[in-house]
């Protein structure tokens, strides 16, 4: 897709301009339906593109961008109440930065659950933003904007993050690609952040080769983020075409158990099998302790999110409360007013395990827990050169049916949640689509996982299994 | 279920979230499910095991001590919900004795 549009840029076939318009006129005539957009900065936008590089690797490509992540002068929500009128963004973030240095235009903010937390978008204290397969249903979160972007054709790609699936579900469910790199590969600065040692930055595309492209731009080091890792970024389209023959697949036989939905498990059965009949050996795996992966996520984010939600105070930024009596006042009132459900459920969560009496039983546990499951993809990545399983144990649901049950939403990111904890890459790659719950043709996403910075091997992979898979997709 | 071993009030006054009653009464029950699901972890053997407190740990990282221009005192107040004279205004925080 990316590719594509580059050769019509170079042969003067279109040009950035053009490019920004098309994606202005099909949001207006279709954005009012899947809501997928918060805000435009289309003036600004075209500006950029009059004088874009196209020399650059994305040269005159506009990116949509999640609205977690500065960009200088723009808005940045978090689909929240907090930041949604009184705060625009004082400076770019690093991977803004890196897409400008690529010659990318970062074009429109995306809607996502309050502060990252959720898995439906339902989240959002903005906006509702419905799944372009299918608008009764969800999207998919927290970069469910994103998602439903690419899908719809209103984004040419797009930037999401991911702290316990949140590229990757939604990716899943509106039948579009989405990567979430290695714990360290991509900068965190000018993220707004959720939980610090599990949050990653990453692409939602149309395609595998343009989740490459957008890596490909926004990896690497940055003296900003501490996290971020001083190792070499490989060149991506180097092995992307370089198919499965000899590589070890495995499949763990926890991911594949007991509650997966059997339209979903039969589409990821099938790509496996077509990866098979390319060359892969499928080796099955145990990764034993991945049944406690939802519990420690759920201290740990908290607890982290916790601490990170403090800035939210009322006196730097954001909203502030009227007539407070004091200073404590300011805080509590502006917090109760500015943030919804979600958010403060977490908060007073990770609050709760980081207290006095209770961080030994939860949190130092919980990290514990983190250990073990990271020592069994350690294991795993011994016998397999990478793990193939569902994103998600279902597709997406109706909109409004999990609202008074938060336990049963995070339990639908069962699949997806470990490998934030582990620190690994993984990908979701459209593998077909199935009737569910008095729906047809609902997409379904095969995920992959590569150990810690196998980047390209995962990309590899995704692009052998979408070009198997991709015919099957209506 | 853990007998509302998670004081909803309280807690939430830790991390100043003033909640209303109604809040209280929705997220007791919806905390509680959660705190039981949590407490599974009660099962594993952790002993000897070292914590994960980042996935790829690197410690101690420093970038290099050079000069470089900050944002300007502009960009840094344009968010600030009450100002004056260059500060960010906030209610009276010493009181009178």
């Amino acid at each position: 897709m990316i590719s594509e549009l580059r050769k019509q840029l170079l042969s003067g076939e279109t040009t950035p301009v053009k490019l920004l318009e098309d994606l202005s006129s099909g949001i207006a005539e279709r954005d009012g339906q899947t809501g997928a957009y918060l805000s435009l900065e289309l003036q600004t936008a075209l500006e950029e593109a009059q004088s874009a590089d196209l020399s650059k690797p994305l040269g005159g490509i506009p990116i949509g961008i999640k609205d977690n992540i500065n960009v200088l002068g723009q808005p940045c929500t978090c689909g929240s109440k907090f930041l949604s009128k009184n705060y625009t963004s004082p400076y770019d973030a690093t991977v803004i930065t890196k897409l400008r240095k690529a010659g990318a235009i970062p074009f429109g903010r995306l809607n996502m659950d309050e502060f990252a937390m959720g898995s439906s978008t339902e989240n959002s204290a903005l906006k509702q933003t419905r799944n372009p397969r299918d608008p009764e249903r969800i999207p998919g979160g927290s970069s469910g904007g994103s998602a439903s972007a690419v899908a719809d054709g209103t984004a040419i790609a797009a930037l999401g993050s991911d702290t316990g699936g949140s590229i990757r579900q939604p990716a899943s469910h509106c039948g579009v690609v989405g990567l979430k790199p290695s714990y360290g590969r991509v900068s965190r600065y000018g993220l707004v952040a959720f939980a610090s040692s599990l949050d990653q930055i990453g692409p939602l595309t149309q395609t595998v080769e343009d989740a490459a492209h957008l890596l490909q731009a926004i990896a690497g080091a940055d003296p900003r983020d501490s996290t971020s890792l001083d190792v070499a970024v490989p060149d991506y389209h180097a092995t992307l075409k370089n198919g499965v023959e000899g590589l070890k697949l495995g499949i763990p036989k926890e991911y594949f158990g007991h509650g997966i939905d059997s339209g979903v498990r039969n589409q990821v059965d099938n790509a496996i099998q077509k990866l098979a009949a390319q060359g892969a050996e499928i080796v099955d795996i145990s990764l034993p302790h991945s049944s406690y992966a939802v519990a420690t996520y759920y201290v740990i984010a908290p607890a982290e999110a916790s601490s990170n939600l403090s800035r939210f105070d009322g006196i730097r930024y954001g909203m502030r409360a009227e007539k407070p009596e004091d200073i404590l006042d300011v805080y509590k009132k502006s917090r109760e007013e500015g943030f919804g459900p979600e958010v403060k459920r977490r908060i007073i969560l990770g609050t709760y395990v980081l207290s006095s009496g209770y961080y030994d039983a939860y949190y130092g546990r919980a990290q514990k827990v983190r250990t073990l499951i990271r020592k069994d993809f350690e294991q795993a990545f011994k016998l397999v050169d990478a793990i193939v399983s569902p994103v998600a144990p279902s597709p997406a649901r109706k909109l409004g049916t999990n609202a008074d049950d938060p336990l049963q939403e995070y339990l639908s990111d069962i699949f997806t949640i470990s490998a934030n904890l582990a620190g690994i890459p993984g990908i979701s790659v459209p593998c077909g689509s199935t009737d569910f719950d008095g729906d047809s043709q609902l997409p379904v996403g095969l995920q992959i996982l590569g150990p810690h910075l196998a980047e390209a091997k995962v990309l590899q992979i995704a692009h052998a299994a979408e070009g198997t898979c991709g015919a099957d997709i209506g | 279920m853990s007998q509302n071993q998670l004081d909803v009030r309280y807690v939430a006054g830790l991390a100043r979230l003033e909640l209303s009653d109604e809040e209280i009464a929705e997220f007791q029950p919806q905390l509680d499910a959660i705190m039981e699901h949590v407490d599974a972890l009660k099962q594993l053997d952790i002993d000897g095991i070292e914590p994960t407190a980042h996935a790829a740990p690197v410690f101690d990282r420093m970038r290099d001590d050079l000069p470089h221009t900050s944002l300007p005192i502009e960009a840094v107040l344009q968010n600030a919900p009450d100002r004056s004279q260059n500060q960010i205004r906030v209610p009276k925080v010493v009181t009178d004795a």
